[in-house]
This record gives structure tokens, C-alpha cells and sequence, in this order.
């Protein structure tokens, strides 16, 4: 069955005619081209889907684009601003935090939304945090320090949001 | 994914209405439903979506306790201050499933209704009687590490999967379901059903009605709790056993316990025989280890499964001893 739903994809507003059997992550690499956006297992087991929906963290796989209707996402593509890469990508590349670079949207999209989780802020939190992405090139301790050095610049910046958890 | 009619409803009656068509499932959160559905084993005719009812309010009930709605998001329940002091068991239960990405999407409602890991189930091809009635059983003579040992039958032996569930189990959570004329409440543990010789009968839930909240009534004062879970690897990954524990305490007596088990049961598995013995008593090493004992006498493990009658044994004794020095805030 085809039907219409408007989307919110990285700001810019999308009227889209779709099957409903269309998922969010087949839209966006399929139809819209952002393949930013990868596809790893496509059963909500590797995390590399990651997007952000209406700012939470989410497999994209597991998700029907219908049951987004009027939502708001972003994905890798979306994430930096003015030209200007977002603190997670920096903190990627300065720490080298991948090596293939497959599951790293998705790295950093989770660790995006990590960031607004009411998570400890301790090694072992930012692990289980981030347990639901896998880097099969074994990446995590760089991974790792990358989100942890994002969190310690953030507590610098706004210290009461950082010690809410 | 098999083509399907999709209803956004805006309504109760409405999507009540639509359940009772034939082949048609009920939409939530969709991490389960979807993936059942890529694999093809839920090949709905209809699917109807509810997320925009409002059913995603955590609130407190009058006569003590809470109510949650069915479409609070898992991650929503599991930080919530008031479940994290008042049910600190559910909270750690709900952390301890599934990846932060998925309880942001699944809901409560699917949470209670999600279906089996069993290989065979989910393989599409197998024998397996869950997925078409009189099949049989593959995991019967076949590979059955990850299976049940507690409440099986010869048609089937999958585990149910939900660590939410054990605690809610531990809790006495009651499954509130609207759309037929009356309004029910169903305890957690009746809401499964055992399997038996119909394993695709799997809930109470009747044609037309929808789960609509989970009840947790009120913990006395003093009362301790723990969740724990042991797996094959130390985070994303379903339990190989698991135990929520729930023990009311007056000054260092145990007044009243309540202990569910997953992963080594058809449906979280409450154990009232078990319970009994920790009742009116002062907890020691050597109660807690025929408490367990206790609570496993019904096992029936098959070659591969054997290990997880010791293993739950003393995941039981651990919960207990973690939970009776575990102090409510």
C-alpha cells in the first residue's frame, strides 16, 4: 500500500510517497540518497543504522518511515553546522576512533544521543552507553576516549548539565 | 517484508476495532514487530499503529503504587526518579536488555508482547509449532543451550525473553487491557500462558483488546530488591539466567519475598514455594541456598541446557544475598 508522510531530515522538510513496508534507514539510503546512513545487520543488532529521531537514538532499520510521520531526524549528514564539524566528529578523527569507518555515523550519532542520556558519567557508563554499537575492526578503546574527552570539554562549558547524572 | 494495509488510529475504539481484523497486529514501538516481520514469521494483513494514543504517562494510583502507560518508551520507564528509587529491580531489569537504541524506540506494551529468540522460531523454516501449530518441535532432539527448563512442554521449550517482565513479575505488576466492554486487570504471571500442546497461544490477551498500562503497586517501607543477569557476553545480549528478587523487610527479618526467574522459563517464572521459605525469617547463606534448590525442583533440562539449573541456583542465591544488603533509599 502506498501512502504520504511528512518528515523533518536534517531541517529540511520532506513530503514523501512511499510502500508502507519502507523502513526509515531504506528511505534515507534508497530514496533520499543520504547514505551516510549505513546498513549493517538490519535486525537492530549492530547499531550501524543509528539516526536520531526527534533527538533520541534509534536503529533506523526498526523503525516503518509511516510510524515517523511528522518526526524530526538527523543523521551523519545533518549533525555538523555551518561548515563547521560537530565536536563528536573532531574528537573522531583527532583520536583516530575508527579504522574502516563503517559503524562510525553510527558511532557517533549513538554517541550523540549518549550525550542527552541521563547516563554516568564514568568509563563504565560511556561503555554500557555505547554497548549497542559494534565495531567489528575492534575500535572501541579509541572510541572511547574520543566520548570521554566530548563529555570532560562539555563539563568544562555547562557543569550543571553534566552533573545531572 | 510481506505487504500490509497500515491504519494510524487516533482512537481506542478505533484501533480496537481494526484488531479484529483478520491477520491484523497491533504497531508500537516496532523494534520487535518490524524484524519479526523482515523475517517473514509475522506476515500481518493489517497493521495498525496506536503510537498517538496517549498512553505515555507514568503516574501515581490513589490507592499507592504506579501506573504506567503502555507507549512509555523503555528508556523513559527505566530512568524515571521515581521508578529508579521506588523499583530501583525494574529500572536495573530494563537497563540490563536489549541496546540504549532500542528501549529508546520499544514501548512498555511491546516490551510484554515481544516473541521468542528460540533459532528455530525465528529461521522460518524449521519445524516449530509456535510458528505453525502441530509442527512439532526442532529444539526437542535439536540444539536447546539457549531453551527453558522451567514450565516447558513437549511442543515447545523457548524462553521468553524480557528482562522488564521478570522484574514486573517480582513486583506483582497487574496488565491493565481495554477494547472489549469491561476494562480488565490481569496479573503479569497469568498473563502468559504456559504452552502446553498450543504454544502459539502465548497470552491472555483477547480479540479487540489492547494492553493499556502496567500497575506496580506500592513497596512497603524498607523493602530491598536486585536484578541480575548473566549472559554470554557482559552487555547487549539476552540472559542465559536471570532473577529479580523483591524482599519486604521489618528491622533484619524478611517479612515477605518474591522472586521471578528469565531466561530459563517459558514466562517469567515466579516460585512460591521458594518465596514461602523466606518468609518470617532472618536471611542466611544456608535459607537462601534451599530457597534455591527449592525454586529449581521442577527443572527439566536436556543435554545442552543441563548447566542452567546450577547456573540459576546460585544467580538465586546471589540476588538474594545482593538484595538483603541492598538498603531502599
Amino acid at each position: 500500500m502506498e501512502l504520504t508522510v511528512t518528515l523533518e531530515i536534517n531541517e529540511k522538510k520532506h513530503v514523501l510517497t512511499l510502500d508502507s513496508r519502507t523502513t526509515l534507514l531504506d528511505l534515507l539510503r534508497e530514496e533520499l540518497h543520504l547514505t551516510g546512513t549505513k546498513k549493517g545487520c538490519d535486525h537492530g543488532q549492530c547499531g550501524t543504522c543509528t539516526i536520531l529521531l526527534d533527538g533520541k537514538r534509534v536503529n533506523s532499520c526498526l523503525i516503518l518511515a509511516a510510524s515517523a510521520d511528522q518526526k524530526s531526524i538527523t543523521t551523519i549528514e545533518g549533525l555538523s553546522s555551518s561548515n563547521s564539524l560537530h565536536p563528536l566528529q573532531k574528537a573522531f578523527i583527532s583520536h583516530d576512533a575508527l579504522q574502516c569507518g563503517y559503524c562510525t555515523p553510527g558511532q557517533i550519532l549513538s554517541a550523540a544521543g549518549f550525550l542527552n542520556e541521563p547516563w554516568e558519567r564514568t568509563t563504565e557508563g560511556i561503555k554500557e552507553g555505547m554497548s549497542g554499537n559494534l565495531c567489528r575492526c575492534g575500535a572501541y578503546p579509541n572510541i572511547l576516549t574520543a566520548v570521554q574527552e566530548v563529555l570532560e570539554n562539555q563539563k568544562l562549558l555547562n557543569p550543571q548539565k553534566a552533573s545531572h547524572s | 517484508m510481506k505487504p500490509f494495509r497500515y491504519h494510524r488510529i487516533k482512537t481506542l475504539q478505533e484501533a480496537s476495532h481494526l484488531t479484529q481484523e483478520p491477520g491484523a497486529v497491533i504497531l508500537a514501538g516496532g523494534t520487535n514487530l518490524i524484524d519479526m516481520m523482515r523475517l517473514e514469521i509475522m506476515n500481518p494483513a493489517a497493521v495498525v499503529d496506536i503510537q498517538s494514543l496517549p498512553l505515555n504517562q507514568i503516574e501515581t494510583l490513589p490507592s499507592g503504587g504506579f501506573r504506567i502507560g503502555s507507549l512509555v518508551r523503555n528508556s523513559d520507564l527505566a530512568f524515571h526518579p521515581s521508578i529508579q528509587k521506588e523499583y530501583p529491580v525494574l529500572s536495573q531489569a530494563i537497563l540490563s536488555g536489549a541496546s540504549p537504541q532500542i528501549r529508546n524506540q520499544a514501548t512498555v506494551g511491546g516490551n510484554l508482547m515481544q516473541r521468542t529468540r528460540c533459532t528455530y522460531f525465528r529461521d522460518g523454516i524449521s519445524p516449530c509449532s509456535k510458528r505453525n501449530p502441530g509442527t512439532g518441535c526442532s529444539a526437542e532432539h535439536g540444539y536447546h543451550r539457549s531453551h527453558a527448563v522451567l514450565g516447558i512442554s513437549d511442543s515447545c521449550s523457548a524462553t521468553h525473553p524480557s528482562d522488564m517482565c521478570v522484574a514486573l513479575a517480582a513486583l506483582d505488576a497487574q496488565i491493565v487491557l481495554e477494547g472489549k466492554k469491561e476494562k480488565r486487570t490481569v496479573p503479569i504471571t497469568e498473563f502468559y500462558l504456559l504452552p502446553q500442546n498450543t504454544p502459539w497461544k502465548e497470552t491472555a490477551l483477547e480479540p479487540a483488546e489492547i494492553i493499556t498500562a502496567v500497575d506496580l503497586p506500592e513497596l512497603p517501607e524498607g523493602t530491598r530488591t536486585c536484578y541480575l543477569k548473566v549472559r554470554d557476553r557482559s552487555s547487549y545480549e539476552f540472559a542465559l539466567v536471570s532473577a529479580a528478587v523483591v524482599l519486604e523487610f521489618n528491622q533484619n527479618q524478611i517479612q515477605k519475598a518474591r522472586i521471578a526467574l528469565g531466561g530459563i522459563a517459558v514466562k517469567p517464572w515466579r516460585v512460591p514455594e521458594a518465596e514461602k521459605l523466606l518468609h518470617h525469617s532472618t536471611p542466611s547463606k544456608k535459607l537462601f541456598q534451599t530457597c534455591a534448590e527449592t525454586a529449581l525442583k521442577g527443572a527439566k533440562p536436556k543435554k545442552d541446557n543441563e548447566f542452567k539449573v546450577e547456573l540459576a541456583k546460585r544467580v538465586i542465591l546471589h540476588a538474594l544475598s545482593l538484595a538483603s544488603k541492598t538498603k531502599k533509599e
